[in-house]
C-alpha cells in the first residue's frame, strides 16, 4: 500500500528505471488498467460474435443508461479511496428522484437543487458523524441507507404516489440529445474530468489519498481529516442527488422502487476499476472502465436474448470475484518482487 | 458476557452508566417496548400476536446468529440474503426427489457458497465486504436463473416444517432457540468459539500463536452461509412457494442491525449472541409497535436508522 498513494507517481518511476522491471510494469498495468483491458477485450468480442453490438446506436445505448451509475460512481471513488464507504447513495439516488419530481411543479430551479440540496446535506451530517465520531462509515451509512428510505416513503406516501415531472424545461434536461447523447452523459464526463483534476492536480485530492492511505500519517502530516472526510461525503451525497435528480427528468417521473440496492451496484462497479477498498490508491478512469463494463455486460447478455437479465448479475458478481482475486494476486506478486 | 468482565461499580457517574447501557442497553429497551404496548397498545397480550411476532422473526435471528460469528472475526457476510434465495431455488428443483433431499441439497447449497465466500477471505486475502460482496450480486443472479418466476409447490413435510406447532410453539420459532442455544454453546464452551473470538481480536497474534486462523475464518463463514440456508428453507416451507427475486432481499441489512443493536462490535473480538437475539427481537417488536399505532412504514425505517446509530455511538467506548 505504501507504495501506491497515487497511482501516477509509481509508474512514472517504474519507467524512469534504466532497465525497467518488466514484470512489475505489466502487473502494475493490470492493477490500475485491468478494467479498462478487460473492457476493451470484451468489447471486440461482442463486436465479433454479435452483428448488431457494434453499432453506434448500441454504443449510445450503453453510455446512456450508464451514465447515472457513472455519477454516483465519481463520489463513491472518492469516499472509497478516502478509506471510507458509502451505503446510502441508492437511498439517496430514489429520494433525489421523487424530491426532484415534486419540486418540479415550483420551476426548474427547485426541481434541481431541492435534490441536491436535501441529499448533500444528508452527506454532510454522514461525513461529520463518521469524521467527528469515529464511527465506522459501514454503519454510519448503513442507518443513512435505512433514513432515507424511510425520507423517501414519507414523500411520497407511503411510495403510494408517485409525482410526475411537471416542467418541461426539467424533462428536456434527460432527454435532449447533443450530437447523438443526452445531455446527462455530457454531464457525467463534465463531472468526470472534473473530478480527475480534483482528485490527481489539487492538494485537496492528495489529502483524499493520504487519508486512506493511512490516517494517522495524515494527521501527523498536518492534513485537515475531518474536513476532507466531510467534504468526500458531501460530494458523494451531492453526486447521487444530482443523478437522481437527472433520471427522474429522464423518465419525467420521481420513480420509488428504481435504484434501491444501487450502492451495491456502484461499489461494484469502483472496485472492478481498480479502486481498493482498503483506500489510498484507485481513480476515476478506473472506475468508468468499471461502469462500462457493467453496462457491456448488460448489452452482451440483451444480445443473446434467450438469456434472461439474471444472467447478468451472475457474470458481473463473477467478474467482481476475479478482479478481487486479481487484485491480491498481483499485490502480492509485487511484495514479493 | 465473559470475554470482557465490565466492572460498573467501580467507574461511577456517567462512564457507569455509559458501561451499563452497553452492556444491557438491548435487554432494557426490548423490556421497555414490551411494558409500553401491555399499557398502550389494545389485545397486544394477545397470544395470537406473539406466534405471529415470533414467526416472522425467526428467520431474522437465524440468520443473524451466523452474522455475529462472521463479524466477531471482524468480517461481515453480506451474501446471507442471497444464499436464503438460492437454498429456497434449491428446495423447489430438488422437491421432486423428496423433501429431505430438497432440504439436504439447499443446506449443502448454503454451506458450499458460505465456504467459497470464507476461502476468499482466509486464503485469498480478499476483503470481507468485497468477497461477499460479489457473492450477494452472483448468487442472487445464479438463484434466479435457477427458479426463473414464482413457483408454488404443496408438500406435506414442508408445511410441517414451516406451519406446524408443537406444544403450542411453532416449529420455526422452536428451531430458532434451539440453534440459539447451539451457537451460544458453540461461542462459550468450544475451542472453534474461543479461536474465532482471538481471530476477531487480533488476527496475527492469533497466527502467530499457532491457530488455525484460516481454518477458523473458512468455517465460519460456512456456518454463516448454512445458517442462512435454514433460514431460506423454513421461510419457503411457511409460503409453499419460491420467489428466488424478492426472498431474503436486504436480508443483510437486518441481520447486521441485529448484531449491531445487540451489541457486538464491528470491530470484532467479541460475539453476543444473546445479545443479537434481542437485537432482531428489538427491531421486529419496534416495527409491530409502529404498525399497531398507525404510524407508517417510513417511521419504522427512520427510526430504526437512529436506533443503529445509538446502539454503535454507545459501543464506541468500548475499543478504548
Amino acid at each position: 500500500m505504501t507504495t501506491t498513494i497515487a497511482g501516477a507517481d509509481t509508474s512514472a518511476d517504474a519507467r524512469r528505471r534504466p532497465g525497467g522491471l518488466r514484470r512489475e510494469r505489466i502487473g502494475h498495468l493490470l492493477q490500475h488498467h485491468g478494467a479498462l483491458m478487460v473492457l476493451a477485450v470484451t468489447v471486440v468480442v461482442g463486436a465479433v460474435a454479435f452483428d448488431s453490438f457494434a453499432t453506434p446506436q448500441n454504443a449510445a445505448n450503453i453510455v446512456v443508461s450508464s451514465s447515472f451509475l457513472a455519477i454516483v460512481a465519481i463520489g463513491m471513488t472518492f469516499v472509497i479511496i478516502s478509506g471510507g464507504i458509502d451505503l446510502s447513495v441508492g437511498s439517496s439516488f430514489v429520494l433525489a428522484g421523487v424530491l426532484a419530481a415534486y419540486g418540479s411543479r415550483y420551476g426548474l430551479l427547485v426541481a434541481l437543487l431541492l435534490p441536491l440540496a436535501v441529499c448533500g446535506a444528508i452527506g454532510l451530517v454522514q461525513g461529520l458523524i463518521v469524521a467527528r465520531t469515529g464511527m465506522a462509515p459501514f454503519i454510519v451509512t448503513l442507518a443513512g441507507l435505512l433514513g432515507m428510505r424511510g425520507l423517501m416513503l414519507a414523500v411520497s406516501g407511503e411510495g403510494a404516489n408517485t409525482y410526475l415531472v411537471q416542467n418541461d424545461a426539467f424533462s428536456a434536461l434527460g432527454q435532449t440529445s447533443i450530437l447523438g447523447l443526452t445531455v446527462p452523459v455530457w454531464i457525467t464526463l463534465g463531472l468526470v474530468l472534473l473530478g480527475g483534476v480534483l482528485l490527481q492536480r489539487t492538494s485537496f485530492g492528495q489529502n483524499v489519498y493520504a487519508i486512506g492511505g493511512s490516517e494517522e500519517a495524515a494527521v501527523l502530516m498536518g492534513v485537515p481529516v475531518t474536513r476532507v472526510k466531510v467534504v468526500v461525503y458531501l460530494i458523494s451525497g451531492s453526486l447521487a442527488g444530482l443523478a437522481g435528480a437527472l433520471n427522474a427528468a429522464r423518465l419525467s417521473s420521481g420513480v420509488t422502487i428504481l435504484g434501491a440496492g444501487m450502492e451495491l451496484d456502484v461499489i461494484a462497479a469502483v472496485v472492478i476499476g481498480g479502486t481498493l477498498l482498503t483506500g489510498g490508491a484507485g481513480g476515476l478512469t478506473g472506475t468508468m472502465a468499471g461502469v462500462l463494463l457493467l453496462g457491456v455486460i448488460q448489452s452482451l447478455i440483451n444480445q443473446i436474448g434467450v438469456l434472461t437479465s439474471s444472467f447478468q448479475q451472475v457474470v458481473s458478481g463473477a467478474f467482481l470475484a476475479l478482479v478481487v482475486v486479481m487484485q491480491r494476486i498481483l499485490h502480492r506478486a509485487q511484495r514479493l518482487s | 458476557m465473559a470475554e470482557i468482565a465490565v466492572a460498573p461499580r467501580a467507574w461511577g457517574g456517567r462512564a457507569g452508566l455509559l458501561a451499563w447501557l452497553q452492556e444491557y442497553g438491548v435487554y432494557a429497551s426490548v423490556l421497555a417496548l414490551l411494558l409500553f404496548n401491555v399499557v398502550f397498545t389494545p389485545h397486544f397480550l394477545e397470544v395470537a400476536n406473539f406466534r405471529t411476532q415470533l414467526i416472522q422473526v425467526a428467520p431474522v435471528v437465524i440468520t443473524s446468529l451466523g452474522m455475529a460469528l462472521v463479524i466477531g472475526t471482524e468480517g461481515i457476510d453480506l451474501s446471507v440474503g442471497s444464499v436464503m434465495a438460492l437454498a429456497s431455488a434449491m428446495v423447489v428443483l430438488y422437491l421432486g426427489y423428496g423433501a429431505p433431499v430438497a432440504i439436504v441439497a439447499a443446506l449443502i447449497a448454503g454451506a458450499a457458497i458460505g465456504a467459497g465466500g470464507g476461502a476468499l477471505v482466509a486464503y485469498v486475502g480478499v476483503q470481507p465486504i468485497v468477497a461477499t460482496l460479489a457473492l450477494l450480486v452472483g448468487v442472487r443472479g445464479l438463484a434466479n436463473v435457477l427458479v426463473p418466476q414464482l413457483t408454488e409447490f404443496r408438500n406435506p413435510t414442508l408445511i410441517t416444517l414451516g406451519s406446524r406447532s408443537v406444544l403450542g410453539l411453532p416449529l420455526v420459532v422452536i428451531i430458532a432457540a434451539a440453534l440459539t442455544v447451539l451457537i451460544g454453546f458453540l461461542v462459550k464452551r468450544t475451542t472453534l468459539g474461543r479461536q474465532l473470538v482471538a481471530v476477531g481480536g487480533n488476527r496475527a497474534a492469533s497466527r502467530l500463536s499457532g491457530l488455525p486462523v484460516r481454518r477458523v475464518l473458512v468455517t465460519v463463514y460456512l456456518i454463516s452461509g448454512l445458517l442462512a440456508a435454514v433460514a431460506g428453507v423454513l421461510a419457503t416451507s411457511r409460503l409453499q412457494a419460491s420467489d428466488p427475486t424478492s426472498l431474503g432481499l436486504l436480508m443483510e441489512l437486518s441481520a447486521i442491525t441485529a448484531v449491531v443493536v445487540g451489541g457486538t462490535p464491528l470491530t470484532g473480538g467479541r460475539v453476543r449472541v444473546l445479545g443479537t437475539v434481542m437485537g432482531a427481537l428489538l427491531i421486529q417488536l419496534l416495527q409491530a409497535t409502529l404498525i399497531k399505532h398507525n404510524l407508517p412504514q417510513s417511521w419504522t425505517q427512520m427510526v430504526q436508522a437512529v436506533i443503529i446509530l445509538a446502539a454503535v455511538y454507545a459501543a464506541r467506548g468500548r475499543r478504548a
